[in-house]
């Protein structure tokens, strides 16, 4: 078959302008909605009736929309912690079991109890936050250690440390902490709860039922932590120099071994942060499945978001957003179904920022 | 003129970068049957001209024409199909495969069997008309740098090649192996192909080519002119615009006290053989020291325990300080500048801009480092101050260095090296790869910094860089010091035998007995 034009790629020379990547990652996420709405129509679905309703159980209204802020706040801590890591070229895919540790610390707190269940209110919450912290820099120091001192495979140890991280959890909430047999621990007490705006519900009448609680906040300031040490800090020049080159790094008179460690307990402390906001947060219960795999999630927030702090928050919204709409819309599988599709697009995209594509008109041959 | 059209004939090429003009109205010309030099300092716009003749790149505008055809080439595929073949500067080979496999990577036939008795047979053919000999059934990794080159020549004609491009195919090999290089050029003219040699060594230009373009900055300085008549001062006159001075002027001066003193030092290379056998010598501030050798007697681990960056044993003092075993960030403490041999595995961070380079050894410290903190203001004016004084070309501080030519690059590593004030500087091969006109900048900026009271340790494989720099010349053979000689009075032989492993003493005694003899 001969068309009558040509496709062409022609590598792009120059630097790109800003706009490009983010005019690229929107186009994208487009792109891929109009796919699966054809698909969606090739099974015999209304894809606009199911587009109405599918930012009506999103952003349609205020309730809607501060649930898809709660799902997307795990997922800016786990999308940060992953960008961190990844910045510095360390694969950190670990971050499911450092959230679960940050979790679990964070719930040492209360039921331990580390600190006396009156002291205040900012005292509990401090105490957790900062627990849930160190439990998810643990679970990044070995597999850091191991990277930085016998220069053992990061994916491998994160990877596998996932599940021991569950693992512990599950031992302790079925055999020590089981509230009544199930598994779970019994209810924290409200001190430990992270403030939420239905708690207001009585002075403000709007805020009833709506679930949105300080954790994203914890997110926002995560982000702006994250891009001033990226982009203001000595030791965020660090991390970028190892990143892209650790030859040069180590010729610049740099400590590689000492970075690689900290990186990845920095990286932990985020995930772990993650788990100590859903659990004080959300669940306000130690409990089994508190992570619907956030932290696999957040990989692929952090790759979404070309590892820029502020595009994470953007992309975990998106997320969020999909994981509400799984949860109403029937077949469930539609919302992982955008999920993959966006992931792709976003992916392939990647070609528009190397290649220029030129349509060209080609002289017909003749036969 | 007669009548027959030109192999390859590009007409008015302009090609824009932003911020740069890299081809402005160029014009080449290739006969049939001719090895056609393309000169040029670094960043000149060779490489740029030829790849789009290979169909890399498409020109802003101006027309090309192969064998009298126009063409416009959209892709390498294209290019190829009208017989441009182009021989990269960096192989581009898969290591676990035989030469066989890679010269058929790529290639819609065979479809799906694959004959390779009767492939191999092609192939040996093929090498039998051009006498480029290498067995098809070797692996790449067993082979050596110049035979790996004939297979990336081999893969050009197997796919039908008639014009040739070779970018600087002289730059990685050892001198029997360009020997061997240039009879496979003169063989494949003979047979009616023609080639586009790139290079800037002039005396191999003179040696093997017929014509000669020469570009600067983008134009054209000299289009197609005979190499017959032509001498070296008038070639480097043409790439670099100005008189080359080829024997650098050095002031005379008394040298200071030892900076740096090495003794009896001993490390082993990356394989855990020894490379360094007890090294002793001394260099004193305002002193070059010029390491002669072949390369891999070494030199690198040499400057690599000297910057910290190799463990060992023995002693090296800095300033009656002991560095043996100490950290990078030890030997930049104490001043020590290092010019790596490798500009882009270890110079350099190829992703990063010009300022988070420039920055890479001083951004702890006052006015750029600031506790935490880096100053990105400062950075960016310190960044900029080098790029002006060191005449780093490229459109701003922000541009990635991996986008830097290699000249360019050079200049930005040995500003920031420079620019630290350093007590000794340890230069590895810092003119290799470059052009007349960067290798005179850089040679410069070192005398500079030895006027200036810094003592330098020069590793180099350029024997002529060595004696026109150096003070004084140690040579190494085999991790052992065979010698030091006094540039100005010895014999460029003895600095010969000494490279292939004769001691200076035993050189001596050869000489003596002949005289003795004589009696």
């Amino acid at each position: 078959m001969n068309l009558p034009i040509d496709i062409r790629f022609e590598r792009r020379s120059e630097d790109n302008p800003w706009w490009l990547p983010v005019a690229t990652a929107l186009g994208s996420v487009v792109v891929a909605f109009v796919i699966s709405g054809i698909i969606l129509k090739l099974t015999g679905g209304e894809p606009l009736l199911v587009g109405k309703f599918f930012w009506q159980a999103t952003f349609g209204s205020w309730p809607t929309f501060s649930d898809t802020i709660v799902k997307a706040t795990p997922l800016i801590l786990v999308g940060l912690a992953c960008a961190v890591a990844f910045k510095m070229k360390l694969w950190n895919i670990g971050a499911e079991g450092q959230f679960y540790m940050g979790a679990f610390f964070a719930s040492l707190v209360v039921l331990v109890p580390i600190v006396p269940m009156d002291s205040p209110k900012v005292v509990i919450l401090g105490s957790m936050m900062l627990m849930g912290m160190i439990g998810g820099a643990l679970w990044g120091f070995f597999p850091g250690f191991l990277k930085a001192k016998f220069n053992v495979n990061e994916i491998i140890t994160t990877l596998m440390l996932n599940y021991v991280a569950i693992l512990w959890n599950n031992f302790w909430i079925f055999d020590k902490w089981s509230d009544a047999g199930f598994q779970m621990t019994p209810m924290f007490d409200k001190k430990a709860w992270l403030p939420r705006l239905a708690d207001y519900a009585r002075q403000y009448k709007a805020f009833s039922g709506i679930t949105l609680h300080l954790g994203v906040l914890i997110g926002f300031v995560a982000a702006i932590v994250v891009w001033w040490i990226f982009q203001r800090s000595r030791w965020g020049y660090e991390i970028k120099l190892i990143g892209d080159n650790p030859e040069a790094a180590r010729y610049a008179g740099l400590n590689i071994t000492r970075n690689i460690v900290l990186v990845m307990m920095f990286s932990g402390a985020l995930a772990g942060l993650a788990g100590m906001s859903e659990v004080s947060g959300v669940v306000h219960r130690l409990q089994e499945r508190i992570s619907p795999g956030y932290g696999f999630t957040g990989i692929i927030v952090a790759w979404l978001a070309k590892l820029n702090p502020f595009a994470v928050i953007i992309v975990s919204i998106l997320f969020g957003a999909l994981i509400v709409a799984g949860r109403e819309i029937q077949p469930s599988g539609l919302a992982q179904l955008l999920q993959g599709i966006i992931l792709f697009m976003v992916i392939s995209s990647d070609v528009l920022l190397r290649y220029k594509i030129r349509i060209v008109r080609v002289k017909p041959l003749t036969a | 003129m007669d009548d027959t059209p030109y192999a390859a004939e590009m007409k008015d090429i302009v090609i824009r970068f932003p911020g740069v003009l890299a081809n402005d109205h160029v014009n080449l010309t290739v006969k049939q049957g001719e090895i056609h030099a393309l000169l040029g300092e670094n960043g000149a716009g060779k490489s740029t001209l030829m790849n789009v003749l290979a169909g890399l790149y498409r020109p802003t505008e101006g027309t090309i024409k192969i064998y009298g055809d126009p063409v416009h080439f959209s892709s390498p595929k294209d290019a190829i199909a009208k017989g441009i073949g182009m021989v990269h500067q960096h192989f581009m080979l898969v290591p676990t495969l035989t030469v066989t496999e890679n010269i058929l990577l790529g290639l819609h036939e065979p479809r799906f069997f694959m004959n390779m008795k009767k492939l191999n047979q092609q192939i040996g053919e093929l090498q039998d008309q051009y006498g480029l000999r290498v067995d098809p059934e070797a692996m790449i990794w067993q082979l050596s740098v110049g035979e790996q080159q004939r297979v990336e020549i081999l893969k050009t004609l197997f796919r039908g090649a008639k014009i040739l491009i070779l970018d600087e195919p002289t730059a990685v090999l050892a001198p029997q192996e360009i020997d061997d290089l240039m009879g496979t050029m003169r063989a494949l003219i003979a047979q009616g192909k023609s080639i586009i040699f790139i290079s800037h060594k002039l005396q191999e230009v003179e040696a093997v080519a017929d014509r000669i373009t020469v570009l600067r900055k983008g134009k054209v300085t000299a289009e197609g002119i005979d190499i017959t008549g032509l001498d070296r001062r008038k070639l480097a006159q043409l790439m670099v615009g100005r008189d080359v001075v080829f024997s650098i002027e050095k002031t005379a001066h008394e040298a200071g006290e030892v900076v740096l003193a090495v003794h009896d030092l001993r490390a082993e290379n990356n394989k855990g053989v020894p490379a360094l056998r007890g090294i002793s010598f001394e260099v004193r501030g305002g002193e070059v020291l010029g390491m002669a050798g072949v390369s891999g007697n070494g030199q690198s681990e040499l400057a690599e325990c000297i910057t910290g960056l190799r463990p060992a044993q023995g002693s090296i003092l800095i300033h009656g300080q002991e560095l043996i075993n100490a950290s990078p960030a030890k030997a930049i403490a104490a001043n020590v500048s290092h010019i790596p041999e490798d500009r882009t595995r270890v110079g350099s961070a190829p992703n990063l801009s010009i300022t988070d380079n420039t920055i890479m050894k001083c951004y702890t410290e006052d006015p750029i480092g600031n506790g935490l903190t880096i100053n990105r203001t400062n950075a960016r004016a310190y960044a900029r101050q080098l790029k002006q004084a060191y005449d780093i070309l490229a459109p701003s501080v922000k541009t990635l260095a991996c986008k830097l030519s290699g000249g360019n690059l050079q200049k930005m590593i040995l500003a920031r090296e420079i620019s630290a004030n350093p007590q000794l500087i340890v230069a590895v091969q810092p003119t290799r790869g470059l052009d007349v006109g960067a290798i005179e900048a850089i040679q410069h900026l070192l005398l500079l910094q030895r006027d200036a009271g810094a003592a330098i340790l020069l590793i180099s494989e350029e024997l002529e860089e060595l004696l026109s720099l150096s003070d004084r010349i140690a040579v190494i053979y085999e991790g052992q010091i065979m010698g030091t000689v006094d540039p100005e009075i010895v014999d460029v032989y003895a600095i010969g035998q000494m490279m292939t492993g004769t001691r200076m003493e035993d050189i001596q005694e050869s000489t003596e007995t002949h005289h003795e003899s004589a009696h």
